[in-house]
């Protein structure tokens, strides 16, 4: 089992490769790609950042869940952060086991665990050459100078409402 | 006592910095951060009731801090 954030491309023959033995029969992938548009709006890329440490942290403590719930052990997710282009790989989440149902039980654990949990962000670029924090309703403005200008709505959300569970403790 | 505020993405956007050494009195609370953060220039665009974690993991509203702990706003995240 094995979780990383990095700041290169996802290899991800390399990562099936790793969690592929003989006693494998099934390998699931799960691939999080960058796509051309959000929410109606054209994009052309993708800045990923995060809180390191406790992303780190989240994502093993996430894989453990898995495991014990799935009976998996070979298992591994990569994240990547940065800058990154169309179509460029964000995360994999790579599972490999016996039979197919657990692997794709564990994929999906996974993935749906890891956007709801863990500290990565995203500020998406669009074709007018605005950016904006995913999720969180804060714009960034080009300004005709060159420099960033912030512009946040007010978002009248509050944390709780961005989907997070109760095994990540909301604030009560 | 003096703890270390960490912002990310919008939030460390919106008070134009993204680590804070506060300095609290002995028996504060996430919530007695909040509180202070509310009041320094751009604090007023944090929602009321943003995601902490404390040292890591992710923490209440409630949660007494220790001197030197780490505070962090968390944003909604949007991994994937």
């Amino acid at each position: 089992m094995r979780t990383a954030l990095v700041d290169r491309a996802i290899d991800v023959a390399s990562l099936i490769a790793e969690v592929s033995d003989d006693s494998c029969g099934a390998v699931s992938v799960f691939l999080g790609c960058v796509r051309d548009v959000n929410d109606g709006r054209p994009v052309t890329g993708i800045e990923y950042s995060s809180y390191r440490a406790m992303a780190e942290r989240e994502m093993t403590a996430i894989v453990r869940e898995a495991a014990q719930a799935f009976d998996i052990r070979r298992v591994v997710v990569e994240h990547r952060v940065g800058a990154l282009g169309l179509r460029d790989v964000s995360v994999a989440v790579v599972v490999a086991h016996p039979h197919r149902a657990p692997a794709l039980d564990a994929t999906r654990y996974v993935i749906e665990q890891l956007k709801q949990r863990v500290p990565i962000w995203k500020l998406e670029h669009y074709t007018d050459g605005s950016r904006e924090w995913a999720g969180t309703g804060t714009r960034e403005l080009g300004t005709a100078n060159g420099e960033l200008e912030s512009e946040t709505r007010r978002v009248a959300a509050s944390g709780a409402d961005n989907g997070l569970t109760s095994a990540a403790s909301p604030l009560a | 006592m003096t703890v270390t505020v960490l912002l990310f993405a919008s939030y460390a956007d919106a008070l134009g910095k993204s680590a804070i050494e506060l300095d609290v009195p002995s028996g504060s609370t996430v919530n007695d951060v909040l509180g202070a953060l509310s009041t320094m220039p751009g604090g007023d665009r944090l929602p009321p009731r943003p995601l902490v974690a404390v040292n890591e993991v992710y923490a209440s509203s409630t949660t007494v801090l220790d001197g030197d702990d780490e505070v962090a706003i968390i944003p909604p995240v949007a991994g994937g």
